[in-house]
Formats: C-alpha cells, structure tokens, sequence
C-alpha cells in the first residue's frame, strides 16, 4: 500500500470513529431532553436517606449522596486491597507448590486451579455467602479462645470483625483470582531457563536455597506483567460485591440510580472511580517494575 | 593409584530398546583427564551429567570419591557429590542477577558456610588467576563468552572440587574465544586436577588427555590413550566418527 492511501484509510477511519461517537452523544442529548431530566450533578449534595450497614468512616442517612459514594468508593478499596493481598499470598503458594517436587501437590493444585478458573465468580461468590457463611449451623462455625471466631455474622480475628458480605466477598475474590495469581507465578518459574537449576544443583545449593536465591530473583520481572492484569482483573470484579449485599461503590450506585434516576451521572462517576483506582494500581506495578529491572540493571 | 570415580554397568533407558547409556563401566584415577567424545545423542553428556546427579540411571553403580550410588539415586549422597565435583556447562550458566564475584562466593557462602571474606579472597585469587579480576564487580552479561566461561570455571573451582566436569565447554563460543578457556583447561591439567571433558576439540584432547572414551548409542566404543584413538582407533566406528569431525 502507498504512503498516500494509508493516510487516506487512516482518515477515514478517524472520521468513522467521530461520527458514531457523535451520533451517541446526540442520542443522550435527544433521550435526556425527552424525559426532561437533564444532565447535572446539584443532587450529589442532598442527603442519601439511605442507610448503609457496613461504612468505615461515620455515616447517616442524612448525609450527602456524595459521601454515601465516597463510604461506597472507601468500602470498594477496602476490600479490593485486603483480596489483592490475600490472593497474592494464596496464589504465590500455590504457583511455588504447583511447580514443587510433591506430585500430591503438584496433582491437587492443578485440580484447584482447573476449578477455580473455569468456573464463574458469581457463582464462587453466591457459593461462599449462601453456603459458606450464611447456612453455618447453630450460627458458630469455629472458634478458637476469642481469637478466631468463625459464625455466620462474619469472621472475628483479634477482635477485628469482618461481616459476612464482606468475608464471602474477601474469600471469593481472593480464591479465585489466587488461581490466575497461582498461573502467572508457575509461568514465571517455568520462564527461566533450566540450565540456573542445574548450575546451583550441580554446586551443591540446596533446592530450597537455589529456589529463592537463583530461581525467584529472575522470575520476578516475568511475574509483573501478570500480576498487574490480575489486580486489574480483581478491582473490576470487585463490583459483584452487589450479588451478596456488600456496600462497595456499585451497589451504593445501583441505589442511588433507582432514587435518584441519575443514571447517566452515577455511571460516570463509577467510570471515573475505577479508572483512577485501576490507574493507580498500574502506576504502584511500575514503580515495583522499574525497582526490579534497576535492581539487575 | 586408587581410582577416584568407578562406573559400572550403567545403564538407561527412555524407552524400549533406546538406551541412554547400554552398559557404562570405566574408571578414572586421580590427577588423570578423560575426555569424551562420540556423535551426537551417543550419550555422552548423560553419562558426564549422571557423575553429578544432573540425570538418574536405571541399573548399575557409581563410585565417585568413596561415594557410592545405586540406581536409587539417593539425593543425600548425591548432594556430598556435588559439593566434591564441580561442573562446567556448555551455555556457562552464570546466574545473571549477581556479579561475578557473587557468582563464585555464592556455592562457598551457602554450602561450605564460609566467611564472606575469606570466600571474596580466595573468589578474587581465582579471577586473578584466569586474568579476569577487573571483571569482579561486572554482571555475566557484560562479559564475552570466553570471559563467562571462565568465571564459570572459577566458579567450580571455588568449592575446591576433586574432580572438574566438562560438558562441552567451547562448543557455544566464538572461535576466536575457544583458546582462552582451553588455555585454562590446559593449565588446570597441568596442576594435577582430576578431569572429564566432553569436547569435539581433537588438539586439546590429544594435548592435554590421559584416556579418550569413545560412546555410540550409550556403548562405549573403545578407551583407549589419544595416541592410539587419533592414529590408530580399534574401531571401525571410531575412524568413522574421527574422519567425519577432521
């Protein structure tokens, strides 16, 4: 192809894209003087007159839609943080014990991967909710000395209490992305080349030392890719939370839409919640890649 | 002189009727170098690998410095092998996250449990003796092959080992390089250190080598004194392979 008609193409294909956006924009624009709603933001300061079981910060019904949105915004990254975590503790053991010399654990791990992944997370999460939490018999589970008290209000550790929404939501996000977690990591492993183990092997390292001395150091930069798209993948999901009553920024959304009617405004808001969340975890990833990558030059 | 590695009748399989090694019994003594040559999938970097645990066999017994190891292959014994035999590979495998000289203080550090000081010293001493100390602080990647061999076989020789394995060691390198890491080879010899070396390299072998063994589809051939194997090999299968590699 000539230099000229690629530019033409190209121009075409601009003009193209323009157009439909365009014709979106007219669509809104058409739909929202139809039903007289218009397109404002004033209702954000009248108050919520909703209550909210689980808020961190103090909340009242009397309070403003956007603080509900902001307790929304704070209960979403609570949990996306405290899964991020857990499922990289999770995901990391079963990546290393799925790459071990125990063929049990080699076997079960993969048996745990295969059913994490290929099946939906609102099922897991339904699953944990309705039939871990909330069918606990005589309403204790497990407790151990005040410090572990497992029930169906939710899970107590050290006198720091989780409520049952919020721990389904924390297991079933944290489990299943522990399984791509667990991927990502075994592909790292498996990316660096077979003669480092056998140099260390044949120097008499031990396998323990040889694995988090030689093998881990150079895995590292392969795992960063992977992990970002999965905590990416995790802050996303995280939006289920509606499916077993937690308050994240959506839920709190989807009630705002049916009182308000501002559907428009809220999607938007919720739009721009998670770009700057997600956009966030990718520059934190960076800055762990750069850290890594100048760490070996 | 008491041989320091005994191999007998080793034998492996992959499948039916392949074997990997048919039958190995040699031995080798102290301060001698044995090289190895033979076509390629002859089976002769399985054998130089099984010497250090790098592969498993099926039947027969290794003696290797008064170890010995059956077909079970017990890692325990395995892992005082390797502390007693280095090994120098084809592609170097430096670790290319530390430095040269942590490269070759690692092994010391980690196994033996000595001093950082002391292992830097003798590290350096040995990078002195290849000529390559101003390399010391440099990550692998920054070096030519030649040098990466080298600081590969320092690395070996950091741990003290009684017996040096070769497999192939100038097989990836540029041409012009070969020299400088036969050139260390050469003087190791000369210093008494017990070796085997897997090499397509005839001056070095008839150089430098007390015994050539020559394996085909995991048999040995022949073992015979270079003398004999360049000039006048037993085996049809030998002057074979010789005048295919001259």
């Amino acid at each position: 192809m000539s230099k000229n008609k690629k530019i033409f193409f190209q121009i075409v294909l601009m003009f193209a894209l323009l157009g439909f956006t365009g014709i979106l924009i007219n669509n809104l624009i058409i739909n929202l003087t139809r039903t007289d709603i218009g397109f404002k933001f004033n209702w954000l300061i009248k108050p919520a007159s909703f209550s909210l079981a689980e808020h961190s910060l103090p909340y009242s019904p009397s309070d403003s839609y956007a603080w509900a949105l902001f307790i929304g915004w704070i209960n979403s990254l609570k949990v996306i943080i405290s899964s991020l975590i857990l499922a990289t503790c999770i995901g990391t053991l079963i990546g290393f014990l799925r790459v071990g010399k125990n063929s049990f654990f080699r076997i079960t791990t993969a048996g745990f991967i295969t059913i994490v992944r290929q099946t939906p997370l609102l099922i897991q999460l339904m699953c944990w909710y309705f039939v871990g939490f909330l069918s606990i018999r005589n309403n204790t589970f497990l407790n151990i000395r005040n410090i572990l008290n497992i029930s169906n209000k939710g899970i107590e550790f050290f006198g720091l209490y989780l409520s049952s929404e919020f721990s389904a939501l924390l297991l079933g996000l944290s489990i299943f992305s522990s399984a791509f977690i667990a991927e990502v990591i075994r592909g790292g492993i498996q990316s660096v080349p077979l003669g480092q183990w056998e140099a260390y092997r044949s120097l008499g390292i031990s396998e323990k030392q040889g694995f988090f001395k030689i093998i881990i150091p150079q895995a590292l930069p392969a795992f960063i890719p992977g992990l970002t798209s999965q905590y990416l993948n995790l802050a996303k999901n995280s939006t289920l939370a509606i499916a077993v009553g937690y308050s994240d920024i959506y839920a709190i959304n989807d009630t705002i839409i049916n009182q308000t009617g501002r559907a428009i405004e809220c999607f938007i808001i919720l739009l721009f919640s998670f770009l700057i969340l997600n956009l966030l975890i990718t520059k934190v990833m960076g800055i762990i890649d750069k850290s890594i990558m100048r760490s070996r030059i | 002189m008491k041989p320091i590695l005994i191999a007998k009748n080793l034998t492996k399989s992959y499948a039916k009727g392949i074997f990997a090694l048919n039958n190995v019994s040699f031995e080798l003594d102290q301060g001698k170098v044995l090289v190895v040559m033979g076509p390629s999938g002859s089976g002769k970097s399985t054998l130089i690998r099984t010497i250090n645990g790098l592969e498993t066999f099926d039947k027969g017994e290794l003696n290797i410095l008064g170890i010995k190891i059956g077909s079970d292959n017990d890692e325990r014994k395995i892992q005082k092998i390797r502390r007693r035999v280095g090994m120098v590979f084809q592609q170097f495998n430096l670790f290319p996250h530390l430095t040269i000289l942590e490269n070759i203080t690692l092994a010391p550090i980690q196994v033996q449990k000595r001093q950082q000081k002391e292992a830097e010293e003798y590290g350096m001493y040995l990078l002195s003796q290849m000529g390559i100390e101003s390399h010391s602080k440099k990550y692998p990647s920054q070096l030519s092959g030649g040098e990466q061999q080298r600081v590969a076989i320092a690395r070996s020789l950091a741990l003290k080992p009684e017996l040096l394995l070769f497999d192939e060691p100038t097989s990836a390198l540029d041409p012009e390089r070969i020299n400088e890491v036969l050139d260390e080879m050469r003087r190791l010899a000369d210093q008494g250190m017990t070796m085997i070396v897997v090499t397509h390299e005839i001056k070095f072998a008839k150089e430098v080598s007390d015994q050539v063994l020559f394996i085909d589809s995991g048999k040995i051939i022949e073992i015979s004194s270079p003398d004999v194997f360049f000039s006048n090999a037993s085996h049809e299968r030998s002057r074979k392979f010789l005048n295919q590699i001259n």
